[in-house]
């Protein structure tokens, strides 16, 4: 290992490079994208289920078990991007029911229509969307550290506001009050189709996930998201706006946030205080079975929802077989882990250095 | 932007070249001081279009703040700073990168996990349509980014793979690459082949001299005289802050360089103490000739 030279006997370096690359099948195509774990996963769960429980397959099921994975994915649209975006939060299981408790709480208190509360309840929804974003950035304190402080704090305002507003832990019923009927049809109603009561909230789930997708893969933005996970500091290098980037995803998430949370708001007509907590670890979970990478850079919103629709499965499902459903966490325990492993090493296959 | 009217401009300087006026960037007695601490000082330097420009220097020794200064991550406090003779101070990168000059640094060139193509045009990405419905053009960067690297002599079947399992000099050049597309003037090189094997310094070292060929006025930072002796037009050394030395390369030779750099007293002492040691003879002989890249980075 003397000294090197630019000589000119390098040019047999990059002559050779076609064959090092080699022709990409179909297969490893596929097999390199980050959902397709999940994919594998889910399709095997669908079968197991198919066979101990036939009642799985009928229509009204499959239904209820698509309600269940859109309770969970519609939080995991927004989880994944953030996670894709190469950090998490903690505080989204509670940042529901935040914005639920300030939609019903709002309008109930000042006797406004109710529609006054929804639009309301989005604004402080990203509103703490925003502060997390914010405070990331100024303090520079990994995200695990402030949305745990936020998903704190957050359960007590949820507590104590609700308490001191409305003199109970549940909010107060909103059922007759203005705007509550149409508020209900938007955001949780059903719809009939060939006899089948499916819920909205399928509808707009799978909604936000074209979005998302579409926003992930052919968007500026979504350049930016993938980037800033990757690496933060060569995004920045080339100018990618990373500030305003991050602070967007979390934003993003509370957006998601207040949807699931109107939908729990009008699927009754009023909101325990004290819900949400641990449902954030749901989302997150979610999000790495379908093959986002806690340390950012790699996933996709497809994978996500696949990841949801692992857990409706598996949640109904335990039902429908007429198992003891105190199995089932041990069972979503068994599944992260497992995705985990699979994500590693997808990761590492995508990139390793020859 | 686009550097596609490369040809022409490169003809123009060449014409234009004799006048001193004329050279791409001029830095005279140019400092900078972090409080108390003095980083650089006096430094004299010319880039040119279709030259490299190498700054060597040991470690500590303020390449970093030169280029910093350069690249508009620092503004200098002291001296002359001249960008096609008229003065400047730059404000910020992206500040630079709209004056062509363009930094590609050692560990910052690009996101492992993304494709080639994304890569490519990460920050700067094409796009069509209007409004909220405005999209990546896909298929247009593809295009570009396989046909500005094949222009670099990197023939890549597949520009979708992740940038990651690229070697590291393949790597450097498609950073290179990029920065050539988007218009750089002067391209300056952040210790390109510190982290590199033999062959694939090599690898990079061919394309300084691509991007040079291309009309670029290359500034290529190393602490590797053998690196930089083969592809430098002029050699600035600094030591402790201070240019040592700046020559042109009919002036100086590679043994020369490598001593200057190193300083020979410091070097013999560094044998003599490593021989107390119990060092082999032939590593302190390598040692003391100042050779090996290896040992250092």
């Amino acid at each position: 290992m003397s000294s090197l030279t630019a000589s000119p006997s390098h040019k047999k370096t990059t002559t050779a490079q076609d064959e090092r690359v080699g022709k990409k099948s179909t297969l490893s195509i596929l097999l390199g994208r980050p959902e397709i774990g999940a994919l594998v996963g889910a399709v095997a769960l669908f079968i197991f289920f198919a066979i101990v429980a036939p009642v799985f397959l009928s229509p009204a099921s499959l239904a209820t078990v698509l309600y269940g994975a859109s309770t969970i994915g519609i939080m995991a649209v927004g989880v994944s991007l953030l996670m894709i975006g190469g950090e998490f939060d903690l505080s989204t299981g509670v940042a529901v029911i935040s914005s639920a408790l300030s939609a019903s709480l709002i309008s109930w208190y000042f006797g406004l229509n109710v529609w006054v509360g929804v639009v309301l309840a989005l604004i402080v929804s990203l509103l703490i969307g925003f502060i997390n974003g914010i405070i990331l950035i100024k303090t520079k304190l990994p995200s695990f550290i402030v949305t745990l402080a936020s998903f704190l704090m957050l359960t007590g305002l949820n507590l104590g506001l609700t308490r001191a507003i409305g003199g109970s832990v549940s909010s107060p019923s909103i059922a007759d009050m203005e705007g509550f009927q149409s508020a209900k049809a938007i955001f949780a109603s059903s719809v009939n189709i060939a006899g089948i009561d499916v819920k909205v909230t399928v509808f707009i789930w799978l909604a936000m996930v074209i979005i998302a997708s579409w926003i992930l893969l052919r968007t500026k933005i979504g350049n930016w998201i993938f980037a800033i996970g990757g690496d933060e500091k060569a995004a920045r290098a080339v100018g990618v706006p990373v500030v305003r980037t991050k602070i967007g995803l979390f934003m993003a998430v509370g957006f998601c946030g207040w949807v699931l949370g109107m939908h729990n708001l009008f699927a009754f007509d009023a909101v325990q205080s004290g819900e949400g907590i641990g449902n954030e670890f749901l989302y997150i979970i979610a999000a790495v079975i379908g093959g986002c990478l806690l340390t950012g850079g790699y996933g996709s919103a497809v994978g996500g929802a696949i990841g949801a629709f692992i857990f409706g499965m598996a949640n109904k499902g335990i039902v429908y077989a007429e198992w003891n459903p105190d199995w089932f966490k041990f069972f979503l325990g068994l599944m992260l882990l497992l995705a985990t492993v699979v994500n590693i090493i997808v990761k590492k296959r995508a990139e390793s250095s020859k | 932007m686009k550097t596609r009217k490369n040809k022409k401009t490169e003809e123009l300087l060449e014409k234009l070249e004799p006048k001193t006026s004329d050279n791409l960037l001029t830095l005279k007695g140019v400092g900078k001081h972090y409080g108390s601490i003095i980083a650089l000082r006096g430094v004299d330097m010319v880039v040119d279009p279709g030259k490299v420009t190498c700054v060597l220097g040991d470690n500590g020794a303020g390449k970093s703040t030169l280029i910093k200064i350069i690249a508009g991550l620092h503004q200098h406090d002291e001296g002359d700073f001249k960008l096609h003779g008229s003065s400047i101070k730059l404000k910020s990168p992206r500040v630079a990168l709209d004056a062509g000059i363009a930094a590609v640094y050692q560990d910052l060139a690009v996101v492992p996990l993304m494709p080639i193509w994304r890569n490519f045009f990460l920050g700067s990405e094409l796009t069509s349509g209007v409004g909220p419905f405005k999209k990546l053009d896909v298929q247009k960067m593809k295009d570009i980014t396989k046909q500005e690297l094949s222009d670099m002599g990197i023939d890549l079947r597949d520009v979708e793979q992740p940038i990651g399992q690229l070697s590291g000099g393949e790597r450097q050049c498609v950073a290179i690459a990029r920065a050539v597309y988007f218009g750089a003037k002067v391209l300056i090189l952040d210790e390109p082949t510190a982290a590199l094997g033999v062959k694939q310094s090599g690898v990079v070292l061919r394309y300084i001299l691509q991007a040079r060929d291309r009309g670029l006025g290359v500034i290529f930072i190393t602490h590797n005289p053998h690196h930089a002796y083969p592809v430098g037009d002029s050699f600035l050394l600094l030591k402790r802050g201070r240019s040592i030395g700046y020559y042109s390369k009919s002036e100086i030779t590679v043994e020369e360089l490598t001593a200057q750099m190193a300083g020979g007293a410091e070097l013999a002492e560094l044998a003599h103490e490593l021989e107390q040691l119990g060092g082999h003879d032939e590593e302190l002989a390598e040692a003391e000739a100042g050779v090996n890249p290896q040992v250092t980075a």
